[in-house]
């Protein structure tokens, strides 16, 4: 396995060290031949060992990948691969399925997200999702984002319309919904809805988003949008993003991992990963010569 | 070598093929020039020299076919990994083998002209440059076809007796200017022909490394063996002021 596993005490001072760029390298291909200096920054989330069940069926065997921090992990492979099934883990979301378990090392500040004792409501503001199909609540645009905020955190009515604006802001909707906050959020357009439902989860302030293929039923534009958007949000937030798209994986993400029957098969910087992998099964998956 | 397994995409896999293919049959067309061109200058033959210049013209035409082929399949494939590498490498190669072209065509043109001039010094040296610039071309473009890293490498490694040699023949070229100034058209030609031959060789050695990177997907090293020194030559001595 070949991995980038920068331990949590050895790597801050790479992350907030300027890549050392002194010296382009001057090769064939100028700076694309080389291995990318790229730097990960230190670890937000730490997968150590991690195994998970459905049942009797293991569907991930000995995951072990850093999320690093303010920085987008893109997670791609073929169905079936166990992409979605970490991203699952990674909120806890398998908890509301019996027989579904996990065993291993999730480390996000200090706790292991796995562990049963683990507060799940404390876990889920931390660690937000947003999924493939835009899923607004049938209330207005503005109780969308407030219902999850009055869940978390004991605001005046001031503070959350100041919070409600913040994270329609920084969803960039504001300009589109601000004149009409309180009609209903189902009369947005999908690439509107999916960006409400960005707000929703960035309105609780969590450390982590999850996106489990947000644009796989956007159109091109709206797609580009949701890239931009979380361009913008990984200056604060940390990101994985699952997608089948490779060049939405290659657009996005600072590094990415390729998963296959239930393993983590490199994970690599996208530049490295999308010109020159090193495992041979990764080449033949993103050259489209798979199987 | 591991060429990987078949595109899933059929009619992706005949195009990456069919690049493959005119690379290989620009890569032939500029051997033939290289020889041929050679072969005119040794044997004074004013009428083969005649036709490498004419036969330049395909080459070019084949460059700019590779060019539009390959933003082509940018465009419309858009290609990862191995096939990325390949098809941004065989857009550098043409572009090697189109100035390989140009070279033996301006061979050719100077032979043209050498061949109503005295012989000067042997033509050995221009004889034996040829073969091995020529063999590197051939070399470098067969790695390209098979996907052959090593070939590739042996090839960038082999470039030093090709400088060598340019260096001789820069030495006696100049010793011929000094003995007698009615030689210098005839040995500034020569020079030239000796350069081209010399610079044919460079753009096989970048084909080799452009190979190289393409399938290993890291580069050569920066540093080359060289042994090109007619730069570090002295001057010839001054005419005593008048």
């Amino acid at each position: 396995m070949n991995q980038n596993l920068g331990t949590d005490t050895a790597a801050p001072a790479a992350a907030t060290q300027a890549p050392a760029t002194a010296q382009p390298p001057s090769g064939t291909f100028g700076g694309m031949a080389a291995r990318s200096s790229a730097l990960m920054n230190k670890a937000r989330i730490a997968i150590r060992d991690l195994d998970f069940y459905y049942g009797t069926n293991k569907a991930l065997k000995s995951i072990s990948l850093d999320l690093p921090d303010r920085q987008v992990t893109g997670m791609i492979g073929p169905s079936g691969c166990g992409k979605s099934t970490l991203l699952r883990v990674l909120n806890r979301m398998y908890s509301l399925y019996p027989g579904q378990r996990a065993e291993g090392q999730v480390m996000l500040d200090g706790q292991n997200i796995v562990d049963p004792d683990m507060d799940l409501n404390a876990l889920r503001a931390k660690v937000g999702m947003v999924f493939q199909k835009p899923t607004p609540f049938p209330m207005t645009i503005h109780e969308n984002i407030a219902f999850g905020i009055r869940l978390h955190e004991k605001l005046s009515r001031a503070e959350i319309e100041e919070r409600v604006e913040w994270a329609l802001t920084r969803a960039a909707l504001w300009p589109e919904v601000k004149d009409r906050l309180h009609s209903s959020a189902m009369g947005l357009s999908g690439g509107q809805q999916q960006r409400l439902c960005i707000a929703r989860t960035i309105a609780v302030r969590p450390d982590v988003i999850l996106f489990d293929e947000p644009t796989s039923a956007l159109d091109p534009i709206s797609t580009l949008k949701i890239e931009e958007l979380i361009d913008e949000l990984k200056q604060d937030f940390t990101i994985a993003i699952v997608t089948h798209n490779m060049q939405q994986a290659a657009r996005c993400a600072d590094q990415v991992a390729f998963f296959y029957l239930g393993e983590l098969v490199e994970v690599a910087p996208a530049a490295d990963l999308f010109t020159a992998p090193r495992q041979k099964r990764t080449q033949e998956y993103i050259t489209g010569r798979f199987g | 070598m591991d060429r990987p397994v078949e595109h899933i995409v059929k009619s992706y896999e005949e195009e990456l093929k069919r690049l493959r293919e005119l690379i290989a049959r620009m890569g032939g067309l500029a051997e033939r020039q290289v020889a041929d061109s050679a072969y005119a200058l040794v044997r004074r033959d004013s009428e083969l020299a005649g036709e490498v210049v004419g036969r330049d013209a395909p080459i070019d035409a084949l460059e700019r076919e590779v060019d539009s082929f390959c933003v082509r399949l940018l465009a419309l494939r858009q290609p990862m990994a191995s096939d990325l590498r390949f098809i941004v490498a065989a857009l550098k190669i043409s572009q090697d083998i189109e100035r390989i072209g140009d070279y033996a065509r301006n061979v050719a043109k100077r032979a043209i002209i050498v061949s109503g001039q005295p012989f000067i010094g042997g033509v050995n040296g221009f004889q034996w440059m040829a073969q091995l610039v020529q063999r590197n071309l051939k070399d470098s473009i067969d790695a390209f076809v098979r996907d052959d890293a090593d070939l590739a490498e042996r090839v960038w490694a082999a470039d030093a007796p090709v400088d060598d040699i340019y260096t001789g023949i820069f030495r006696e070229m100049l010793t011929h200017m000094m003995e007698d100034p009615r030689n210098i058209t005839a040995c500034t030609h020569m020079l030239f022909i000796a350069k081209n031959f010399e610079r044919i060789g460079d753009h096989a050695t970048n084909i080799a490394e452009t190979v190289h990177y393409a399938v290993r997907g890291a580069v050569l090293p920066e540093d080359r063996p060289k042994a090109d020194v007619s730069s570090e030559l002295p001057a010839p001595p001054q005419a005593p002021a008048a």
